[in-house]
């Protein structure tokens, strides 16, 4: 395994049809019009020295090192700025190019501290390169630089004061817990500046001061840390010295080799190369050639990494009689043979349906495929399900019953071609970054924006970003907004009647659009109970998405985790396919997906009713598939989903459970229904990395690995299968799907896959969306977007293309019901819950690293007029109580808020707030309705009695035999 | 469960199908249940329909009939 280099070409490829053609030092080469020299002269071959241009970036023109000849031209034009023209003739290397580089350089390095690169730098970054590139041999001007002091006698080269003149000394910022900003090393070529504005989108960065002063600040001259850096880490990538530099790098020296993998943080599906130094991962890069990412990624994704070897990690399996006994280390030979035996004896005292499994959005497809085909299987039953369920299983519903397809229509390039995008319940800022970033890109560009929520989230203002209209509807009226819009849609005649007839139901629209043009459903009424201010708002924003061009709906949690989510999906889904927004670059239905695999873990089967690809298991030729292959016969009775596993085991009719990467006690609603149905069972076995609170309630453990570990696929938000390749050996001796595999052996069952990529087989060889894939086939490609088969080879990247899935678009009713979780005078307020940037679902990995630099607990977020109201100020201890119960946190006075609505996160265990969230869910698919909750706020002095109970059943239940538990 | 939650969520599903054509919102609910409800909880189901019903939705009761009645269950 070597180091992967990814070539650059120094700017961004242009993507004009025509092509010219043009010589290089005598070479042809042919590229499109548009394209730079310098791109040009590399994808012939030849390198040209360059400082302040690299290609994901536009071009700048600044550093002068990059100059060539052009024949019958005067002067030695920037290749970098300089685009081809058809029959050009470049000279890049000559006598007189040669002595201007080196005039260049020489000057570069008189004002930059020598000797760092080999004390404690990298001696490798891109400068470094510049100068043996254009041969630099001697400095005649000196190394002492006003900005920085020469190494010498153990001192830093970059240590002030031993006489020399350095009056624009600016000491080293290690503010960030991921890199460090060496204004000395800083050459001004402002990649990092453009880089934050025009890859990441948040312009954090500027260039003050001139001359020998220049250097580049974090906004008001702040410490990183402090200022509105995301810590996406796009400017350190940038950077071409290393004054921009990851801490890792410049501790444990530059990597050696690396492999290209996928992020395993959020749905979007980032790829990178995990640069490792021996067994040591050093380094995140995220992959230029990643089809989701483009070489982009998140603070999570490049950096949050080490919670892979941080030491809260279990490596060795436990077991113990009853959850109220210490931990005792085990084999794997004896934890997988206690669980097996476990299983074995409930089901045989029980009843086959007695048991079931818990797969995991965290994990891969092939693990996953694997859970439920061992719940199937081997335990004979459908009660298989996953903490999807959580979270997007009404996007599955809503888009299958209008559009035919359990997915989002697009890919995430699509967004390039978008002209006005319509935002609905999600915060891609914050949980969908580096897509968020390419939002952002387009909005500069001049699409328009609208966006329903809540909240004031960011992209309803942000630096060069307004949102065209912002409707901060009451948590849990999504319905009735969608609903409303449409009424506009249809009353005023803005929808597509052509697209319409060709490829929906025309009677089903018939029937819709009466429904929707009634008048409870006008702006008016709408706007009331929306608790909106201004109805012409809604007929504005209505009008500008049927008719300003290409139209995309991106949503997120805030559409389906409520009672009315399936209702709400379909709801956006009748909007596209009325407005002829489906089917083409630019527009469709995208759901953005929380975990970095739900899409794939809900593809692979890991509902109680339906096989991989979402087909029903009551469908009898399925089925067949299945039992041929796998010679057992199949139960086609659906099996219990997660709510009512717990339900079942309250009332004793379930008693074993086999959950893999997840943890359901923090993540679902009603902590103490969820303890209590855990608590009811004979055989809990969790397998995980570490002991979440979940495990509390196991009596087995078996160590799980992370993704740096395994090899297998992600599939992400855009249906698109990437591959995780194995960077390191599984710490805990087996990868996840080893360890499946070796339960369902001790469970007698003949399993015998030597690689993920037979299980893909297996799954491609059953699942006609799948057919076409192999590893082979993600290696060859990088990655595709199913459906990938006879009709499509290389997948699938927009659907709907000349007709929608399903035969005809189906419009459905999206009848408005209001939550039965009303605020009253006992719980006045609504209460709804996310994520922020540097933080992960539960938390359990992101804890463990340095973002929790940014986020140290979770806060209520409270508008200032209820704070008042309560005699809170910020800071303060709250209490946040709801009907099922109560937590204390400490309050976040924020105008971000709605009056009437407060917010939070579940980011740490110690807040509980699903201990607060209720049981009310989806009415079609049990989504639990983590977006309202009606709730009270008071101030508070401390921990409430749960938290107590909490922490103290956690020290019982943590305990080891001999050592106490880490944590 | 309990049958409060039981009925509470069996009404939920026939107030989706409230709005479609009567005779295809009957069918939609018992479609609805039969696909998703594990037949525990459609045994449950039924020993309340059984006892009268009572609580459940109109179009709960006119879907009942066709809601398939579990099987005994097999050890
Ligand atoms: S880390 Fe990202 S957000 Fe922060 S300054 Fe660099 S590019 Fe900007
Ligand atoms: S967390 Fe999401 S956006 Fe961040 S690097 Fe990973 S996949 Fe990309
Ligand atoms: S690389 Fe062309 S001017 Fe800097």
């Amino acid at each position: 395994m070597s180091l992967i280099q990814e070539t650059d070409y120094g700017t961004p490829a242009s993507r004009a049809e025509k092509q010219v053609t043009l010589t290089v030092d005598g070479k042809a080469v042919t590229v499109p019009e548009g394209t730079s020299i310098m791109r040009a002269s590399m994808q012939a071959g030849i390198e040209i020295p360059k400082l302040c241009a690299t290609d994901m970036l536009d071009s700048f023109g600044s550093c002068r090192v990059c100059l060539v000849e052009i024949e019958g031209r005067n002067g030695t034009p920037a290749s970098c700025t300089t685009p081809v023209g058809e029959g050009m003739v470049v000279k890049t290397k000559s006598d007189r190019l040669d002595a201007i580089r080196k005039g260049v350089m020489e000057l570069y390095v008189s004002d930059h501290p020598r000797g760092f690169g080999e004390k404690a730098g990298t001696g490798a970054s891109e400068f470094d390169h510049v100068i043996s590139l254009v041969g630099l041999a001697e400095n005649r001007y000196g190394v002492e630089g006003r900005n920085h002091v020469e190494a010498h006698g153990g001192i830093d080269g970059v240590a002030p004061g031993h006489g020399s003149l350095t009056i624009d000394y600016m000491v080293k910022d290690e503010s960030n817990p991921y890199f460090t900003y060496d204004p000395s090393q800083c050459i001004v070529c402002s990649r990092c500046v453009r880089a934050c504005a025009e890859v990441q989108g948040t312009f954090a960065l500027t260039v003050e001061g001139r001359g020998f002063e220049s250097r580049i600040v974090a906004s008001m001259d702040e410490n990183f840390i402090d200022s509105e850096c995301v810590s996406c880490g796009a400017c350190v990538q940038a950077c071409p010295t290393d004054a921009l530099r990851e801490k890792a790098i410049l501790e444990k020296g530059m990597p050696d080799r690396s492999v290209v993998t996928t992020c395993a943080y959020c749905g979007v599906g980032c790829n990178f190369k995990a640069e490792m130094k021996g067994d040591e991962v050093v380094r995140m890069m995220p992959y230029k050639a990643g089809k989701a990412n483009h070489g982009h990624s998140c603070v999570k994704g490049r950096f949050a990494y080490g919670y892979a070897s941080h030491p809260d990690r279990v490596l060795t399996p436990m077991v113990r009689e009853k959850i109220t006994d210490p931990w005792r280390e085990a084999t794997w030979e004896e934890a997988l043979a206690r669980a097996a035996s476990e299983f074995k004896r409930i089901q045989a005292k029980y009843g086959r349906g007695s048991i079931g499994g818990i797969t995991s959005s965290r994990c891969t497809d092939e693990e996953t495929y694997l859970v439920q085909k061992l719940v199937r299987q081997g335990f004979g039953n459908n009660n298989v399900d996953t903490c999807a369920r959580v979270c997007h299983s009404p996007t599955g519903y809503g888009l299958n019953t209008t559009l035919g397809t359990s997915a989002g229509t697009q890919d995430f390039d699509s967004v390039e071609a978008a002209d006005v995008m319509l935002l609905v319940g999600a915060n891609p800022t914050d949980a969908h970054p580096v897509f968020a970033s390419r939002m952002k890109k387009r909005l500069r560009e001049g699409a328009k924006i609208i966006v329903i929520d809540p909240r004031r989230i960011d992209l309803v203002r942000t630096p060069h970003v307004e949102a065209a209209y912002h409707l901060p509807i009451k948590p849990g009226t999504n319905v009735a907004i969608l609903t409303g819009l449409a009424h506009v849609v249809v009353t005023e005649k803005l929808y597509d009647e052509a697209y319409i007839r060709a490829y929906c139901d025309w009677d089903a629209f018939e029937d819709w659009a009466a429904f929707v043009s009634e008048p409870r459903y006008s702006p008016e009424e709408t706007a009331r109970v929306c608790g909106l201010d201004d109805p012409e708002l809604i007929r504005k924003a209505a009008r500008l998405y049927a008719t300003g061009g290409n139209g995309a709906i991106y949503y997120g949690l805030g559409v389906t985790e409520h009672s009315q989510g399936s209702t709400a999906v379909m709801g956006l889904a009748n909007l596209a396919m009325a407005t002829g927004n489906l089917g083409r670059n630019g527009v469709g239905v995208n759901p953005l997906r929380g975990q970095n695999n739900v899409q794939g873990s809900c593809d692979m089967g890991s509902f109680p009713h339906e096989f991989p690809g979402y087909r029903h298991i009551a469908i009898d030729p399925v089925r067949k598939i299945y039992e041929d292959l796998w010679g057992v016969k199949l139960d086609k009775e659906p099996g219990l989903r997660i709510p009512n596993m717990l339900d079942a085991a309250v009332d004793g009719t379930f008693k074993g459970i086999y959950i893999q990467g997840e943890d359901i006690l923090q993540s679902d609603p009603d902590t103490k229904h969820v303890a209590a149905g855990l608590a009811a069972m004979e055989c809990v076995v969790v397998h995980d990395l570490f002991l979440n609170e979940t495990a509390r309630y196991a009596h087995v453990f078996l160590p799980g690995s992370t993704f740096l570990e395994k090899d297998g696929t992600f599939i992400n938000a855009e249906r698109r299968i990437n591959l995780v390749r194995k960077a390191i050996e599984p710490r805990a001796r087996y990868a996840d799907w080893e360890a499946t595999q070796e339960l369902a052996r001790a469970l007698g069952l003949d399993w015998n896959y030597t690689h993920p990529s037979e299980v893909m087989d297996e799954i491609a060889a059953t699942t006609p969306t799948f057919a076409g894939v192999s590893f082979d086939l993600l290696d060859r490609e990088g990655s595709v977007q199913w459906p990938c088969n006879e009709k499509a080879p290389l997948g699938t990247p927009v659907m709907h293309i000349n007709g929608i899935v399903r035969g005809k678009g189906n419009f459905v009713r999206t009848e408005y019901i209001a939550t039965d979780e009303k605020v009253g005078l006992r719980f006045p307020l609504l209460l709804t819950t996310g994520r922020i940037l540097s933080q992960y679902n539960v938390g359990a990995q992101t804890r463990r690293t340095g973002n929790s630099a940014w986020h140290e607990e979770d806060r209520l977020e409270i508008h200032p007029h209820d704070a008042e109201d309560r005699g809170i100020r910020d800071g303060d201890w709250v209490r946040l109580s709801s009907r099922s119960g109560e937590t204390t946190l400490r309050a976040l006075v924020s105008e971000r808020m709605a009056v009437g609505v407060v917010y939070t996160t579940f980011h740490h265990p110690s807040t509980q707030a699903n201990v607060v969230t209720t049981e009310f869910s989806d009415w079609a698919t049990s989504c639990p309705e983590y977006k309202v909750t009606a709730v009270q706020v008071s101030p508070s002095n401390g921990p409430s009695e749960w938290q107590l109970e909490y922490e103290d059943l956690s020290r019982r239940t943590r305990r080891m035999a001999n050592v106490e538990a880490a944590e | 469960m309990s049958p409060e939650k039981l009925v509470y969520q069996a009404n939920q599903i026939a107030r989706f199908f409230r709005s479609k054509p009567h005779a295809e919102g009957v069918a939609g609910v018992a479609d609805h249940i039969n696909k998703f409800w594990e037949p525990r909880i459609r045994r449950q189901f039924f020993e309340l329909i059984d006892a009268g019903g009572k609580g459940f939705d109109e179009l709960v009761l006119e879907a009942a009939p066709s809601i398939h009645r579990p099987a005994e269950e097999v050890a």
